[in-house]
């Protein structure tokens, strides 16, 4: 195999190491055809934006134009490697259709028009609202891909100047609940471990995160570990035959839904055999005993009932994990997005802190990231969140932000938790929230239901703005198109997973009129005159520096403290760890080494919720629970999903990624190597379910559920039988109906068919738990050509 | 009739009862998409509470039926669940939704207080399957309050100012 073509290898050739030794560097580079690393003039500084791995590269500047991205082999988390979105994903920076001017609706046509006009009407609009109605009828919907100082720019305007809660972003439907259940276990954000545990650690868990196709570096950093000398050992946990479950001493690929009950078990088993640290738990949690009674009866034969895993398969499982003495646990979309979300992520926490691990080298636990920038949008508060991690029913932290804003503490909303995504969207349906601005994301392909979204959004009643690169099918809906600058093109930093910030430099300029997110909403700010309590301007800073200076000041002493950092800091050498302040100028690599500051009642970013229902601590309640700020150790019990299968839907649908797409294309789908990759959308079932069914490989299938019915070519994987697999990033822009499925054909979102429900902790969207049926449209025609066909172990999410 | 009995059947009522207003709710409340599957969920525990206050019933001298049988939804929940998809986009439906989280909030207070006497009885009276009886149920009535309180408080500032 070519190891340069790395659709056909997106991990690229093996770099072995042995445990405790650094992970060799590996540089990889992909320029333009014809133009060599001598033709380069520039190199920017940046980061990956099509995942959530924060992996360090250069892009390659000549001519003003981008000509291809390195790996930068000095930092941290990559250490010169990179996947096959960054080597080929930064092409769709100069894609032809482009937004270079806004748009605005005129007799139901968006025509082009200057930016004047454009924002006199979003401020003229805004105004009204606010005069009419009051800071409750104007909402944002952002991403997980801007940058920290956009964030944080954007945050301050929607809490202290339009005083609405209502401010989310998408990284609602990968992140939330990753945040929650830190919140849960560790009373702040904040993600506990490091990369380097993997260079450590003697055993390695998967729970429902596929490694491979989602963070490929990271995977790459494990396959070195497995191909070095004592190699650690594997656990997965993944209803699909993923290259990580292929590699795993043990795979556990339980029915959709029922992941509370197998971490249940895997705990009753750690607790029977006494693979616990009693010291540890004595000394730094509370609730171990609720723990212990609540999954004394949840024995591997109780959950092999429900999972649908044998018992001895569970027992095993909870042996190498009870015997690990270096154990690093990683969560992702399988349980995030799946039925009890944040219960599940919880007893994960819970796994690492019966066992004492966390804190130390190896003993690390990853709750991850879908997005790349999605810890800044947790951290500056642009997921609602007061920014800083501060707790909204905590009057000191609401008094300490009033001062840095300089407004009243009744000017930052904070009699209730923030609006999320979903309830925002609701507001909309019911017809209470009359303005949404959206900000780099695609609600009209990534949301669960989606007649129900585009009828949302295309309702006369809502106005929509929409701030984007491209004509998105959401786009296509608003009312007015901001055309935006994109990575590259504008200068900010942004965090990883493993809290790693980044600086991303400007390479080139943006096309035509676009402009960067932060001098958009700078210019709205300056227009809607928001001012402090002093008549002074609410937003003082004109630039990125300005902004990161001023997130530094509203971080400072806070968990996710910047105050050691600056883009000139990280200008030139690896990227850098938060908390990072003047004593740890180095930055941190784990958090919790010594305790858990961050939940003290003082402290915490929040006091808790209930696991089932979703309600919320009291003060008072947490105070006495946890008067100390320990680790709180939540237990919790197995609930029935709530649409299981049934005669008519017997199958249970799951939604995922393939390694060669991004969230819904709108980037990746305009890369020739990326597309040409995974052109279309797929369903994937077992070879025994095809069977029974009569169906084979390539034949039109259609996917129907309560809500609706897409059509895909058939693939037949290594999937739980009564399981089917549609990969959701596909969507209508490049169909002739542009942003919805054509008139009286099923379209090719997956997320037609799912199912609007979250969960009440996290609210993030559950696209693992919907009942579904398979039925044949047409077999197979003759050959496709230039298709991926899934069987060679790299194609699509087939791998 | 003891008024340890009294009590087991004001009680046993009463979560039967909860249980059926939590359903009714949740389908006159499809469009409120948590409320619905929280709401029903949360109707699990009371079902359970009416089941073992049953069992336990006889041994303080009341015959108590159970939790009711709904087996099919029935005609009149299908026209609630259509009304309900109908009326999602008015706002005037956030009121009735405050409503009757008010209602369900003050019957599972009401509940609550039942547990609370049984389990002060049952101390006094040093009944222990009655006491692990109410140890076992009585948090999860406490947390069916806490929910309706939360979801009062979330929902109440957008539905009662922006409509």
């Amino acid at each position: 195999m070519d190891s340069s073509d790395r659709i056909a290898n997106p991990w690229g050739p093996r770099t072995p190491y042995a445990p405790g030794s650094p992970w060799p560097v590996r540089t990889d580079m992909h320029l333009a055809e014809g133009i060599t690393e001598e033709d380069v003039e520039r190199w920017a500084q940046s980061a990956s934006v099509l995942h959530s791995n924060g992996d360090a590269m250069d892009i390659a500047v000549r001519g003003g134009r981008i000509v291809g991205v390195r790996g930068r082999a000095v930092d941290r988390v990559n250490r010169g490697r990179l996947g096959p979105k960054d080597l080929y994903g930064w092409q769709a920076n100069h894609a032809p259709d482009r937004l270079t001017r806004p748009l605005v609706r005129e007799n139901g046509r968006l025509v082009e028009t200057d930016w004047d006009t454009a924002m006199a009407r979003v401020v003229s609009r805004t105004r009204h609202l606010l005069d009419e109605r009051g800071p409750g009828a104007v909402g944002f919907y952002t991403s997980g891909q801007l940058f920290l100082e956009e964030y944080y720019t954007l945050a301050v305007l929607a809490h202290a100047g339009i005083g609405t809660s209502h401010l989310d972003g998408n990284t609602r439907l990968c992140t939330a609940t990753a945040a929650e259940a830190l919140k849960e276990s560790f009373g702040s954000d904040g993600q506990p471990g490091s990369y380097e545990d993997v260079d450590h650690a003697d055993t390695i868990a998967l729970f429902g995160h596929n490694v491979a196709e989602t963070q490929t570096v990271l995977w790459m950093r494990m396959l070195d570990r497995l191909e070095g000398a004592d190699p650690p050992r594997l656990v997965c946990v993944d209803p699909r035959s993923t290259p990580v479950a292929r590699r795993a001493d043990v795979h556990l690929a339980p029915r959709p839904g029922t992941n509370v009950a197998l971490l249940n078990a895997l705990l009753h088993e750690i607790i029977r055999t006494g693979r616990t640290d009693r010291a540890y738990i004595e000394a730094h949690t509370v609730g171990f005993d609720e723990l212990a009674s609540r999954v004394e009866r949840c024995t591997p034969a109780w959950a092999a009932g429900i999972c649908d895993v044998p018992a001895a398969q569970i027992e095993r499982a909870a042996e190498i994990l009870g015997d690990a003495r270096r154990l690093l646990s990683t969560v992702l979309q399988g349980v995030y997005q799946s039925h009890q979300a944040s219960a599940a992520a919880v007893q994960v926490n819970n796994l690492h802190l019966v066992r004492g691990m966390l804190g130390r080298p190896g003993c690390g636990l990853l709750q991850m990231n879908g997005q790349p920038t999605a810890q800044n949008t947790r951290e500056c508060g642009a997921d609602g969140d007061l920014p800083g991690f501060r707790n909204w029913q905590n009057d000191q932290h609401v008094a300490e932000l009033a001062r840095i804003w300089n407004v009243e503490p009744d000017r930052i909303p904070h009699h209730g938790p923030p609006t999320h995504a979903m309830q925002i969207f609701r507001y909309a349906e019911q017809g209470s929230l009359g303005m949404l601005w959206i900000t780099g994301t695609n609600p009209a392909v990534s949301l669960p239901e989606l007649a129900r979204i585009r009828s949302i959004l295309a309702q006369e009643r809502l106005f929509v703005v929409v701030q984007d690169l491209f004509l998105t099918e959401t786009a296509q809906l608003a009312d007015v198109v901001l055309p935006a600058a994109t990575w590259g093109e504008k200068t900010g930093t942004f965090t990883n997973t493993d809290r790693t910030v980044h600086l991303s430099e400007k390479a080139v300029e943006p096309p035509g009129e676009a402009r960067p997110d932060l001098n958009i909403f700078l210019d709205f700010a300056a227009r809607m005159d928001f001012r402090d309590k002093d008549g002074g301007p609410l937003i003082g800073w004109h630039d990125p520096e300005g902004a990161f200076a001023a997130w530094q000041r509203c971080s400072a002493g806070r968990p996710c403290d910047y105050t050691g950092l600056s883009h000139d800091r990280l200008r030139g050498g690896s990227g850098i760890q938060w908390p990072c302040t003047e004593e740890a100028f180095d930055g941190t690599a784990r958090l919790h080494s010594d305790g858990f500051a961050h939940a003290h009642p003082d402290v915490c970013e929040s006091y808790g919720k209930d696991l089932v229902t979703g309600a919320t601590v009291t003060p008072v309640e947490y105070r006495s629970l946890n008067p100390d700020g320990k680790a709180v150790i939540k237990a919790a019990e197995y609930l029935p999903p709530h649409e299981d299968t049934s005669p008519d839907h017997p199958l249970q649908l799951i939604t995922g990624r393939t390694v060669y797409h991004f969230h819904t294309r709108t980037k990746t789908g305009r890369v020739p190597e990326l597309n040409a990759a995974a052109p279309d959308v797929w369903a994937e079932i077992s070879p025994a379910e095809a069977a029974a069914q009569g169906l084979s490989d390539g034949d039109l299938v259609q996917v129907t559920t309560p809500r609706g019915a897409i059509r895909a070519r058939l693939r037949t994987t290594a999937v739980r039988d009564g399981v089917v697999f549609v990969p959701f990033h596909y969507g209508y822009w490049d169909t002739p109906a542009g942003f919805r499925p054509a008139d009286d054909v099923p379209g090719r979102a997956a997320n037609e068919t799912t199912i609007t429900d979250w969960d009440p902790v996290s609210k993030q969207p559950l696209y693992k738990t919907a009942a579904a049926r398979l039925t044949l449209v047409s077999r197979r025609d003759a050959p496709r050509s230039g298709t991926v066909d899934g069987s060679d172990g790299t194609a699509g999410s087939g791998a | 009739m003891s008024g340890i009995g009294i009590t087991l059947r004001a009680l046993h009522d009463g979560e039967r009862d909860l249980e059926h207003d939590l359903l009714a709710a949740a389908e006159r409340h499809r469009t409120e998409h948590e409320f619905h599957h929280v709401a029903t969920d949360v109707a699990r525990w009371s079902r359970e509470h009416a089941t073992r206050l049953a069992r336990i019933g006889p041994g303080h001298g009341v015959e108590l039926s159970g939790p009711r049988d709904h087996s099919s939804p029935g005609a009149l929940a299908a026209l609630r669940e259509k009304a309900a998809e109908a009326l999602g986009r008015r706002p005037g439906t956030g009121l009735l939704l405050l409503h009757d989280l008010r209602e369900l909030h003050l019957a599972a207070v009401r509940n609550s207080l039942h547990w609370e006497m049984l389990a002060q009885a049952a101390q006094a009276a040093r009944d222990q399957p009655l006491l692990d009886l109410v140890s076992a149920c009585h948090p999860q009535t406490l947390r069916q309050m806490r929910w309706t309180n939360t979801m009062i408080k979330v929902l109440s500032p957008q539905l009662l100012t922006s409509v």
